[in-house]
């Protein structure tokens, strides 16, 4: 996620770096792209206004004028603004309570909360607690039977009343997991409009009957602006305890995330990855700042290529950024470093500048790359810009391409060559090289 | 926290206080200048429309006016909404009599996970059965827990037959038995339910290739309809999931799911501005007769109107 965030950021700060100085019209430039690139990512416009007059009012300052290396200040800046606005740390389940904690999912239509609670109930499971998923939602067809099957995939009973209203099936509920010494209830509700009185007021009566431990909103990574007016309604009428974050392993960019947090001021306790049931992590503020700048991942990514990459591949690369002599060789090399490393989708974006170059990062694209730069003189992978007309004709024939492929791929070279010369000039080797040696916690969403 | 009391503080105000309508707000402030593009920017921007389209049209609108000298606000609001509307305008859903290109008509419906497809189906189920038609739905969604049953409660409700296969099994093998169920039932309309799937995962929407191949296979210029169901909540992503979707299927149009909360859907505008992927239907709730038809001026109106 937040991938399109990451480039655009990415190049905001690039200029900084570039730039050497710090001056007010600069900070300016750059923070107009860093709020566009929020906007782009669904971070609601008023917070994305916020963020970016406290990010201002702390760049534009004697420390970061003064400073040797002023875009590194900014990076700081806008990475603990982001931090600070996700929520400082980690944070989860609080199962401290004697007898039963009760859990209660609430959430939009379709948001996620009946997989949510098949993912905690295996959650908890796991860590030996005895479970009990309670199916509260009386409306959707078949809901029960989602549940149901939920649990049995993972044997953890459910409770299923069917005629009862869902207040009284909580309550029920709670009642039998303190007879059976359950240590953990999670009530499935149904999903429902934030501007739905009725349905919101069955919410309410649910929580004042059973008194939940926690109440977690679910929402869609992919939601939009509409984000901050949801979170709110929650929150005033039920006091949410936290939030549950769905859907994150696709591309949604996520600036949800920001508005959740920013107007709730809940914090964010897992992410949703996937369908199956133990596809949920707990949410680190500071992985998905780093994501956001772009960073993050290029830690993973050194920590990765450390492993698996030739060292004498890896100097010669080096001096050739040094000497801006990358050449298409080069990048087919590269290609075929990465590769090593394992399945290619999701690697090739780590890199930052990458992504924004539009390279295709499957298997096949590279077979189509390998083709069209193997049907390239020495000469032309030397120097790319003498392919014109003719021999752009030549290599599409001799590599069974089109010419709008041979034009996309030089295209895409040019843009990663002018993204690594700056690499090179501008010291981003010793970025990696500072990051590598802090720890991180594991691996970064995608 | 001091900070996010602040935010929190900050927003419950703006909502009442800024968010009125783009109507309100032109009128309430007169001529063009730079805070009414603003506050347009604003309203546009938080309607989902995004950050490209809305520069787009607030530039022609700029133009506009350097044009024709100072507009007033009638004339303001006027050029916005024709803008969108020419964006929006497809012939494709002007037609209200929804033609049947063959027997069956196959409608094949895909979308990311969550967004309505199923229930959508329900209510498109209906629609063809309120004009007469025979309806049979394929549940080629193998894969969520109690998928099958889910359809089969609709199915139930609407009295059309299901088919459907075991859980796990192939989804372009329930669709291909289907299609020759429908064929052997002289059935006027085939709706196929898929699992959702995001569209960063390409197994999964090489799986939904397959499907569609197996009905052209079978079927002449099958499926007839390809619809994406979008969630009117999503924001800026919508975009991915149409091109993805798009490139692996070709849409024939979106269904515009769960307009019946808050959320305005204004990333339509945008996917139709780039992709011209029109808008064919809209889902306004959870009942089997809250879908509708895709009315262009009606879905600009409640754009420009209060929340
Ligand atoms: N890819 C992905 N899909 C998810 C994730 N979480 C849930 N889903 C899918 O999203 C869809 C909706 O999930 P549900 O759990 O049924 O959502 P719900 O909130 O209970 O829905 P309602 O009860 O109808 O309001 C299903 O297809 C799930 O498999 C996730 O983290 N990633
Ligand atoms: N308010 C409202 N709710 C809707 C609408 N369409 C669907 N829903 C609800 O959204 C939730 C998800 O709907 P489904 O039809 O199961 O969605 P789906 O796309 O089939 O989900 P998966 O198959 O899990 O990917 C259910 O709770 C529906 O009742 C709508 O137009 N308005
Ligand atoms: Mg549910
Ligand atoms: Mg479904």
């Amino acid at each position: 996620m937040f991938e399109e965030l990451t480039r655009r950021l990415n190049s905001a700060l690039r200029d900084l770096r570039g730039r050497g100085k710090l001056s007010e019209k600069i900070v300016d430039e750059a923070l107009r792209d860093v709020r566009r690139a929020m906007l782009e990512a669904d971070v609601n416009y008023q917070v994305a206004k916020d963020f970016i007059r406290r990010v201002r009012e702390k760049a534009i300052g004697q420390e970061v004028l003064k400073s040797v290396r002023p875009a590194q200040v900014v990076v700081k800046i806008v990475h603990d603004e982001l931090v600070q606005l996700l929520g400082g740390e980690a944070s989860t389940l609080d199962l401290s309570s004697s007898g039963s904690t009760v859990i209660m999912l609430v959430g939009l239509q379709g948001s996620g909360k009946t997989t949510v609670a098949g993912k905690l109930a295996l959650h908890l499971r796991s860590r030996g607690k005895k479970t009990l998923l309670v199916a509260a939602d009386v409306y959707r067809p078949a809901a029960g039977d989602q549940l149901s099957l939920l649990g049995e995939q993972i044997q953890v009973p459910v409770y299923v009343a069917s005629g009862k209203k869902p207040v009284e099936i909580c309550a029920k509920a709670k009642e039998r997991a303190r007879r059976e010494g359950i240590d953990a209830v999670l009530l499935d509700t149904a999903g429902r409009w934030h501007i739905d009185k009725e349905m919101m007021q069955e919410l309410v009566d649910i929580r004042r009957k059973v008194a939940p431990d926690e109440i977690l909103l679910v929402a869609d990574a992919m939601t939009g602006q509409e984000a901050v007016n949801l979170a709110k309604e929650f929150d005033a009428l039920l006091d949410l305890s936290g939030v549950v974050l769905t859907k994150m392993d696709g591309d949604a960019r996520g600036g949800a995330a920001l508005s959740l947090r920013a107007v709730t001021g809940k914090p964010i306790k897992y992410v949703g990855m996937g369908e199956k049931l133990d596809a949920l992590e707990p949410f680190y503020p500071d992985r998905m700042a780093s994501r956001i700048l772009g960073m993050g991942d290029v830690v993973t990514l050194v920590e990765k290529a450390k492993a698996t990459m030739d060292l004498s591949e890896q100097r010669k690369l080096e001096e050739k950024l040094r000497q801006k002599t990358f050449s298409l060789d080069d990048f087919l090399s590269q290609l075929h470093q990465l590769k090593k490393m394992g399945p290619l989708d999701g690697l090739l974006d780590l890199v930052p500048g990458f992504e924004a170059s539009g390279i295709v990062v499957d298997e096949k694209a590279l077979v189509r790359v390998e083709a069209m730069i193997n049907s390239m003189t020495a000469q032309e992978r030397e120097n790319p810009k003498i392919i014109e007309g003719n021999r752009k004709r030549r290599i599409a024939a001799g590599s069974g391409r089109t010419v709008q492929e041979v034009n996309q791929l030089l295209r895409q070279f040019a843009m990663i060559q002018k993204m690594v010369s700056g690499m090179g000039e501008r010291g981003w080797e010793k970025n990696l090289l500072s990051m590598r040696s802090k720890r991180r916690k594991g691996r970064v969403y995608r | 926290m001091a900070i996010l009391n602040r935010l929190k503080e900050r927003l419950s105000r703006t909502r009442t206080e800024l968010i009125g309508s783009l109507a309100r707000v032109v009128r309430g402030h007169g001529c063009l200048d730079a805070e009414l593009l603003e506050q347009m920017e604003e309203i546009l921007i938080r309607g989902d429309v995004g950050v490209e389209t809305t520069a787009k049209l607030l530039e022609g609108l700029k133009e506009k006016s350097r044009a024709a000298g100072q507009l007033k606000p009638g004339q303001i609001l006027a050029i916005l909404r024709q803008q969108i509307e020419e964006i929006l305008g497809d012939e494709r859903s002007k037609e209200s009599s929804l033609p049947l290109s063959s027997t069956p008509h196959v409608i094949l419906v895909a979308g990311v996970n969550g967004t309505g497809k199923t229930t959508s189906i329900a209510k498109l189920a209906k629609i063809y059965l309120d004009r007469g038609r025979t309806v049979l739905l394929a549940s080629c969604d193998t894969f969520r827990a109690a998928a099958n049953e889910q359809l089969e409660i609709w199915a139930r409700r609407l009295g059309v037959g299901m088919v459907k296969n075991q859980p796990g099994a192939d989804p372009a093998a329930v669709a291909f038995d289907a299609l020759r169920a429908a064929q052997a039932r002289g059935i006027d309309v085939l709706i196929i339910d898929t699992a959702g799937r995001l569209h960063t995962k390409s197994t999964l929407m090489e799986e939904l290739k397959k499907i569609k191949r197996v009905i052209g296979k079978q079927i002449q210029n099958g499926p007839h309809e390809t619809l994406l169901v979008l969630d009117a909540t999503v924001g800026q992503n919508a975009i991915s999931q149409a091109r993805l979707f798009h490139e692996a299927l070709g849409l024939s149009g979106i269904l515009l799911a769960k307009l019946d909360g808050t959320a305005k859907g204004g990333i339509v505008i945008a996917i139709k501005d780039r992709l011209n992927i029109p808008v064919s239907y809209i889902g306004i709730g959870e009942n089997l007769d809250d879908l509708e038809r895709f009315d262009v001026g009606k879905f600009v109106g409640a754009l420009f109107s209060d929340s």
